[in-house]
């Protein structure tokens, strides 16, 4: 669905991103593993056209976009396609819980604003937050507001969800509740690259996992094979340390 | 007012979001029209341009002071409303511009709301100092209240009388400015608080 052909990130003439080669399939969850500060959220940043990489080629369905030459049409594509949900949750602090899940709808998808409140409503039932729907972020807890940073994604119907480490910001009394709804959203087989420190949880919904060591993707497989017999002496010592 | 705010807001974006030429021309404008007087720029608009341009001249007093108040305020106007966007969370941008949003879209929508809550505060003082700053027009020979006043004192000898009355309208005026200041504040922070 997508591929990623070479794709370069250098920050301060050091390469954070160091060639990554990946294809994304339709409906198949990834999950991105590693140390801090080896570009697992600078992947999804350059993907989403929230940084800019130096070098490479993403390919939608066949058509190729060279990351260094895009034009602002295929950034919008990129963006269309994708959907972030972010660690800081990010949801829009002038906008309630409906408006933040119904803006891109509306704004960027031109839906009519009923539609997209009507969208909005539905998701707020599934993410278990209806009676939120009229709060502004400010008044939500952290998991509350993670849940909606979730289903302003789920709104998109965008291809891929990008997903980088959603509990990290959150207190540990959130973490299950936000957790619970990513694992429904991926048993419904939604594309998604995941970013995450929580190794049960990758184990529980990746159909493969990677892990990311010096801006390289070192190793990959299914989670059953990464977590148990690795093949790299990086992701054993890794994996060691945090499991 | 309205006029100042726009252009104000106009000169802000071109800041933030550094347009190559017009960033430049922005800056030149904002150092001038903060760096020199008030006074001196209207008197050089209405008295100094019409002698180098001459369609110019047909320019009457009012709209001299009118041009004038709302360039030299909107330079000030224009810093506090910078200052105020660069202060919305740097997540905001990132947010908006991840569900695709274009830079214009996201700015109405997402970032302008936002920095006009930190920004009412100083924008509302200037407004006052602009309302002020009206009773300068009669330097342009045009009869606005300190006109008014001037001429009634020069023909009743009336000094005190007429320019505590000028003082009090000019009060009074201001004053139901701060009482919609506080209107417009609390409408403007109902997202944050609880």
């Amino acid at each position: 669905m997508i591929q990623i052909r070479g794709l370069t990130k250098i920050y301060n003439g050091v390469p954070v991103l160091n060639g990554i080669d990946l294809d994304i399939k339709k409906g198949e969850r990834i999950a991105i593993i590693g140390p801090s500060g080896t570009g697992k959220s600078t992947l999804l940043r350059c993907i989403n056209f929230l940084e800019t990489p130096e070098q490479g080629e993403y390919i939608l369905d066949g058509e190729s976009i060279d990351v260094q030459k895009a034009n602002a049409a295929q950034i919008k594509e990129m963006r269309l396609r994708t959907a972030f949900v972010f660690q800081n949750y990010a949801l829009f602090a002038n906008k309630t819980a409906r408006e933040n899940i119904a803006e891109g709808l509306i704004t960027v998808r031109g839906e009519a604003k009923e539609t997209a409140f009507e969208r909005a409503n539905e998701i707020l039932q599934n993410i278990g937050l209806a009676d939120k729907a009229d709060a502004y972020p400010a008044s939500l807890s952290g998991g509350q507001q993670q849940r909606v940073g979730i289903g302003r994604a789920m709104a998109s119907n965008s291809e891929l969800m990008l997903v980088d480490e959603p509990t990290s910001a959150l207190d540990p009394e959130w973490v299950d509740e936000v957790l619970q709804l990513l694992t429904r959203v991926a048993q419904a087989h939604q594309t998604m690259l995941i970013v995450t420190h929580e190794m049960a949880f990758a184990k529980e919904i990746a159909d493969r996992v990677l892990f990311m060591e010096g801006g390289r993707i070192v190793e990959q497989g299914p989670p059953e094979k990464i977590f148990t017999s690795p093949d790299d002496p990086r992701t054993r010592s890794f994996l060691r340390k945090v499991l | 007012m309205i006029l100042a705010l726009i252009l104000a807001s106009l000169f802000a974006i071109i800041r933030v979001v550094r347009f190559p030429v017009l960033d430049a021309a922005t800056r030149l404008f904002i150092s001038f029209f903060r760096g020199t007087p008030l006074l001196v720029q209207l008197f050089l608009f209405y008295y100094g341009l019409p002698q180098l341009f001459s369609f110019l001249t047909a320019i009457d007093g009012v709209t001299a002071a009118i041009v004038g108040l709302t360039l030299h305020f909107s330079a000030y106007m224009a810093e506090s409303i910078r200052a105020a966007i660069l202060g919305v969370d740097r997540s905001q941008w990132e947010a908006a511009k991840s569900i695709g949003m274009s830079t214009g879209q996201m700015m109405r929508r997402i970032i302008l709301p936002q920095a006009a809550r930190v920004a009412a505060p100083t924008l509302i003082n200037y407004f006052i100092d602009l309302i002020k700053s009206t009773s300068l027009a009669f330097t342009l020979g045009v009869t606005e209240l300190m006109g008014a006043a001037q001429k009634e004192a020069a023909g009743s000898f009336l000094y005190f009388e007429t320019f505590i009355v000028v003082a009090v309208i000019y009060w009074v005026v201001v004053e139901s400015l701060a009482f919609v200041q506080s209107k417009i504040e609390n409408r403007l922070s109902k997202a944050v608080s609880r």
